[in-house]
């Protein structure tokens, strides 16, 4: 059954009822009240923090700001503070590991993708290992070595250790990909005369751009939303949005902190936004285990 | 033409290499970074680090940790957490799934809040769930106005509580979408076509529940629970926000013995590290154990 008539078969059942009556309305009652009850509780967390954002003066027990500002977004424009430099930085570390990700990542998708091979359970469970051991438990193991090679404290440092839960993520999805995709295409543009460049510009990559910009922009968001490991490699030199956040809303400046907040879910939203058309559910749930 | 057979081995031979050369860079770098990560923080659990003049491992650290009441009652607190989260995650999300599937407009709508939930940083989830049911939060501020309390104080410690209330919450608020979107999925490429035929057949509606919608449900969303049980035990920044200082969940215990300024207390960190991926790697075996036996079905 098709995707289109599988979700007109279930509007019929909707109108309908499934068994008809009054147990069908007291059905579509309790929906109601579930899926207003879900909407409330998963919106509820990010309105104080809109509020927050553009509160001035906010006492106990006020529902609502008494009076409002834009102190708080004012100080994250302002160049003398902090929060561009950390934003500047939370994108160029999101950005080189990314890159680097589709260089290493991308040739691994396509070999679990496309080839059966001896081993490959092996390889595929030490490519999902780092997704599921937590990040913490290996990271202060790693941090003795970055320490002995000198890239503790440094963005290079950083950059390095959001590898590990970004690399296998991207592998991950290219591994999706290419096993979809039918080499043979290849082959023919070959038998056509393309060289390995042409065969890559104009069919390979052709083909994968979708998985490869889903996967890449999902990449960049569990590298924008690590926290504890660009805290423990960066040793407090390599300033972060998230570690920002952090201590303003440890710090209780509460207008700052949501005016963070909301900086630092725009990127996510856009990607949503953006990789809404090629996006399976299914793959928007790994990018939550990732790291996000 | 029949290939002579030296020349179809050669042939797969350069296959393998191909492959190997393909799959290389990306294996290289997570055995140098994870197990690398992994490995040296074993041998420094176990007292061994040469170069400092430690060179006979011993289990001193787990003995210590294992004495240590700070340990224990972190290590409960932690696997309580995780396990009321995971628990509570997978009913809420399960029981959303099956009332949304045959809602063709709620479900899309709760599908794009869902994915919208999942690009959200935990960290700005524990921020905004603390400026909710904090004392002076949202929540204390509408029961102010409601009459109930007077003053902050009067209202529940729902953060840096001995419930773990504020940690539960936010957990809970980022896996039900996750958890959720999976159900979700599994049910619409399932149908309803299998229940129908079951209830054609004479099933109540719960037995056709039971022992049809429930047995193709469980693998996938059980797959998805082991994923969230290990990452909410391992998980540090949002028990460092939300959580009390003594005792404090496992990770943010690990992390705070590793960064002490007695450097003596770093195998004991290191132990600690390895509790938890133990833990995950337990969850890994039951991840893909009901995946496999999933795929296979």
């Amino acid at each position: 059954m098709t995707m289109s008539a599988q979700l007109a078969a279930e509007d019929d059942a909707d109108l309908v009822g499934r068994s008809g009556g009054r147990r069908a309305v007291r059905v579509s009652t309790l929906r109601w009240v579930v899926i207003i009850g879900l909407l409330a509780f998963l919106i509820a967390p990010i309105i104080p923090l809109i509020l927050w954002s553009f509160s001035f003066r906010w006492t106990f027990p006020n529902l609502l700001p008494t009076e409002y500002s834009m102190r708080a977004w004012e100080a994250v424009a302002s160049p003398t503070n902090d929060v561009l430099l950390a934003t500047w930085n939370s994108t160029v570390i999101a950005v080189v590991v990314t890159a680097l990700s589709i260089l290493i990542g991308v040739p691994a998708g396509r070999a679990l993708g496309l080839y059966k091979f001896p081993g490959k359970r092996l390889v595929e469970l030490l490519i999902v290992a780092p997704i599921i051991v937590p990040t913490l438990a290996v990271a202060l193991g790693m941090h003795t070595l970055f320490i002995r090679y000198g890239l503790s404290n440094s963005l290079i440092g950083v950059i390095v250790v959001h590898l590990i839960p970004a690399l296998p993520y991207m592998i991950l999805v290219m591994a999706g990909v290419f096993a979809n995709y039918d080499s043979a295409f290849e082959s023919q543009a070959r038998s056509l005369g393309a060289n390995g460049f042409k065969t890559q510009r104009f069919v390979t990559i052709p083909a994968i751009m979708p998985g490869l910009v889903v996967g890449s922009l999902f990449t960049f968001l569990i590298s924008w939303s690590e926290y504890v490991l660009t805290l423990l490699v960066g040793g407090g030199q390599v300033i972060t949005l998230p570690l920002l956040l952090f201590n303003f809303a440890r710090s209780g400046d509460n207008a700052i902190a949501g005016a963070l907040a909301v900086v630092f879910i725009v990127p996510g939203i856009l990607v949503l936004v953006f990789t809404s058309k090629h996006l399976s559910s299914g793959q928007a749930a790994m990018g939550g285990t990732g790291a996000l | 033409m029949r290939l002579p057979t030296s020349a179809r081995l050669s042939e797969t031979t350069a296959e393998r290499l191909r492959i190997a050369a393909l799959l290389a860079p990306a294996v290289a770098l997570i055995v140098l970074l994870f197990l690398g990560g992994l490995v040296s923080g074993l041998l420094r659990s176990l007292n061994y680090f040469p170069l400092i003049g430690l060179d006979t491992p011993n289990f001193d650290a787990y003995t210590a940790i294992l004495s240590d009441r700070e340990f224990l009652l972190s290590f409960w607190l932690t696997l309580y957490i995780s396990l009321v989260s995971t628990i509570l995650s997978t009913v809420l999300a399960v029981a959303a799934a099956l009332l949304l599937r045959a809602a063709l407009k709620g479900r899309r709508v709760v599908n794009v809040f869902f994915s919208l939930n999942l690009t959200i940083p935990h960290l700005v989830g524990a921020v905004g769930i603390l400026y909710l049911i904090s004392q002076s939060g949202l929540l204390a501020r509408a029961a102010a106005n409601l009459g109930m309390i007077d003053r902050p104080a009067e209202f529940p410690a729902l953060v840096a509580d001995p419930l773990a209330i504020g940690i539960i919450l936010t957990y809970v608020w980022k896996e039900v979408p996750f958890i959720g979107v999976i159900a979700l999925a599994i049910l619409l490429s399932v149908g309803e076509d299998y229940e129908s035929v079951a209830k054609s057949l004479g099933a109540k509606r719960w037995q056709a529940f039971r022992h049809v919608t429930l047995p193709l449900l469980a693998p996938g969303v059980a797959s998805a629970s082991f994923i969230v049980f290990a990452f909410t035990f391992g998980a540090f920044e949002i028990p460092w926000l939300l959580g009390r200082t003594y005792p404090s969940a496992l990770p943010v215990l690990a992390f705070e013995s590793y960064s002490d300024v007695d450097l003596g207390s770093r195998p004991k960190a290191m132990a600690m590290a390895m509790v938890i991926a133990l833990l995950s790697a337990l969850a890994i075996v039951g991840y893909t154990r009901l995946s496999r036996r999933f795929i296979r079905s």
